[in-house]
């Protein structure tokens, strides 16, 4: 996910207004390549949470709950699918004010004066670079259903579906379309880019200086309450992962310990599904990492590599640090390092050098293991598929390291400054402030908003199925099939 | 007649089989159960989460033999499922009170 924005009119207006004496605002043409791999990556994302997540979580589970964690999976991508096209990409991706966005293009009334929906364009990091604004919708779309879809693996095994029913549309309207809002809103690169040539352009430094101070500010006042920090976060640490965790830790710690938990075996039914959608999750990532990149560009690569690099070394560090402490390695931690892996890289993937990735990989590799196993035994808390332990510990660990790995002198590409029109100084202190912003903002937001809503819910139908009903297990009970008839 | 009911481990079912075959005993039923005896459980590692895992997979065998077949049935199960190991399993014979053929009506050593 990214920095930008869908274009608008209003901005191309005010470009015109400020521009027309001495250039022309040409609007923009969407690249058919770019378009292409937004596409593409769209799908591979959704690939991450049905079939992907899906299994993984599934084959975590027992056997008689594997049909509850897939419709709960299943039920989070098609209803947050529909509540995007009614209101969610408008709230999130329009602007209004710091937190949240406006209705101005609910039910995706996204046409341009004159056009069809066809004709709108969505900005990119570059330029007078767009994309299909459609595309753009559904591309953000899928990173609106997977975030939820990772929430349930916390309360797995003894939520009632009632419960899970009603709480992620409430979760995705009051939590993830503000935390959405506030890092990723902002008002694309175009309008500002061309302020700045007619800038460079004018002769008259000082009589050009009140209009392209007057553009900064348009630029710099319409954005997300954490973009305006400068915390960055290239495919949705923030956003997705700490969002979610946190949610996960919450609901873990309201919804209460599963029966028997810590006395009968609760062994995973199949990590041969784990194993599959593990690695479907890796496959998909790619969309979801390197397709945050809006542009089939050099950025987009280094996305994918960073993405490679740094889940095997993730993957590599469990392993082996497993090996070590525990004397075997295990399947499950080899993909729980993985999923650790791509999780920290999110942040990472189009600002970190290889390199750094394969540092952030191996770091937070033996950091997730070390929260999956001692902090949660020591604190012990039930989050049944270690939602916090992999997405918000992973996640923390990814947004900060992102916030040391951009430095240029690590390999890092640095933060683009479309003000100045190139890479701006990296200065530590500023930049991992700004990552603390939003970290700590998120972490806020979504522990005290989900924990009201949990609460909200309990109250309406109940969060909790009762003994007999999680003894017996969801699938009978709940959805009245089992998994597997043998 | 009796029923020669044997707890053998998993992989020793391939062997019991040939060695029935081989003393002329040509039927044969086959169950997964688990179970424990002296071998315990074992334990497994989920993430961490430590698992004492105390019925362990076997595979129980039912064998229908003429009363004087019984002492070589045993020979064979127990030198094919003979490991030396804690956890090769039991045998246990049983009285087999009358047996029928469905398909003929023949009825006890000839349904055998």
């Amino acid at each position: 996910m990214t920095f930008k924005r869908p274009y608008s009119a209003g901005l191309a207006a005010l470009a015109v207004g400020l521009f027309a004496a001495t250039a022309a605002y040409a609007e923009p043409t969407v690249n058919k390549g770019d378009n292409a791999w937004m596409l593409t990556s769209t799908v591979l994302v959704l690939l991450m949470t049905i079939p992907g997540l899906a299994l993984f979580y599934g084959g975590l589970v027992r056997s008689k709950n594997m049909l509850s964690v897939l419709m709960q999976v299943f039920y989070t991508v098609c209803i947050v699918t529909l509540l995007w096209a009614l209101y969610g990409y408008s709230l999130a991706f329009t602007g209004g004010s710091d937190f949240i966005g406006g209705f101005s293009k609910a039910f995706l009334k996204i046409a341009p004066e004159g056009k069809t929906i066809l004709d709108a364009q969505a900005a990119t990091f570059s330029a007078d670079v767009n994309i299909t604004e459609l595309i753009y919708i559904c591309f953000q779309m899928t990173f609106a259903a997977i975030t939820p879809a990772l929430i349930v693996g916390a309360f797995a095994e003894r939520m009632k579906f009632a419960a899970v029913a009603l709480f992620v549309p409430l979760w995705v309207t009051l939590i993830y379309l503000p935390i959405a809002h506030m890092v990723w809103y902002w008002p694309g690169p175009d309008a500002i880019s061309a302020a700045l040539k007619t800038f460079e352009a004018a002769t008259d430094k000082a009589a050009a200086q009140a209009a392209f101070d007057a553009a900064k500010t348009a630029f710099g006042d319409d954005a997300g309450f954490i973009f305006k920090k400068g915390a960055i976060d290239f495919a949705g640490g923030t956003v997705v992962h700490i969002n979610a965790g946190i949610a996960g830790l919450v609901g873990a710690l309201l919804i209460g310990k599963r029966v028997g938990y810590g006395k009968e075996l609760m062994a995973p039914h199949s990590l041969t599904m784990t194993m599959i959608g593990a690695s479907l999750l890796w496959v998909g990532w790619f969309g979801f990492n390197a397709g945050s990149n809006l542009e089939a560009s050099g950025g987009a690569a280094l996305a994918m590599t960073n993405s490679f690099v740094a889940t095997a070394a993730a993957a590599m560090a469990w392993m082996f640090a497993e090996w070590i402490v525990k004397g075997h390695p295990s399947v499950l931690g080899a993909l729980s390092g993985a999923v650790a892996g791509l999780v920290a890289v999110t942040p990472a993937a189009g600002y970190a050098g290889p390199m750094g990735a394969i540092v952030l990989g191996l770091v937070v590799g033996v950091v997730c293991l070390f929260f999956c196993t001692v902090v949660k035994n020591a604190l012990g808390y039930d989050d049944s598929l270690d939602v916090f332990g992999v997405h918000c510990i992973g996640g923390i660990v990814g947004a900060l390291g992102t916030g040391i790995l951009v430095n240029p002198a690590l390999g890092g590409t640095g933060v683009m400054d479309y003000t100045i029109g190139k890479i701006a100084d990296y200065d530590f202190v500023a930049q991992m402030t700004s990552q603390f912003w939003g970290v700590c903002t998120t972490l806020v937001w979504s522990g005290i908003g989900s924990a009201i809503l949990f609460k909200v819910v309990d109250v309406i139908v109940g969060l909790r199925v009762n003994v007999e009903t999680e003894r017996e297990g969801l699938d009978v009970t709940e959805h009245t099939e089992r998994a597997y008839n043998m | 007649m009796k029923i020669v009911m044997a707890i053998i481990k998993p992989f020793k079912l391939e062997e019991v089989r040939d060695a029935l075959t081989a003393i002329g005993v040509h039927g044969l039923t086959v169950t997964e159960v688990k179970g424990y005896g002296r071998q315990k459980g074992h334990t497994e590692i989920y993430r961490g989460a430590e698992y004492a895992v105390s019925f362990l997979p076997k595979i129980k065998i039912e064998v229908a033999v003429a009363s004087d077949q019984v002492d070589k049935t045993i020979d064979a199960i127990t030198s094919a499922a003979k490991t030396g190991q804690i956890g090769d399993g039991k045998i246990f014979v049983i009285n087999l009170d009358h047996a029928v053929r469905i398909r003929t009506g023949e009825a006890d050593a000839a349904a055998l």
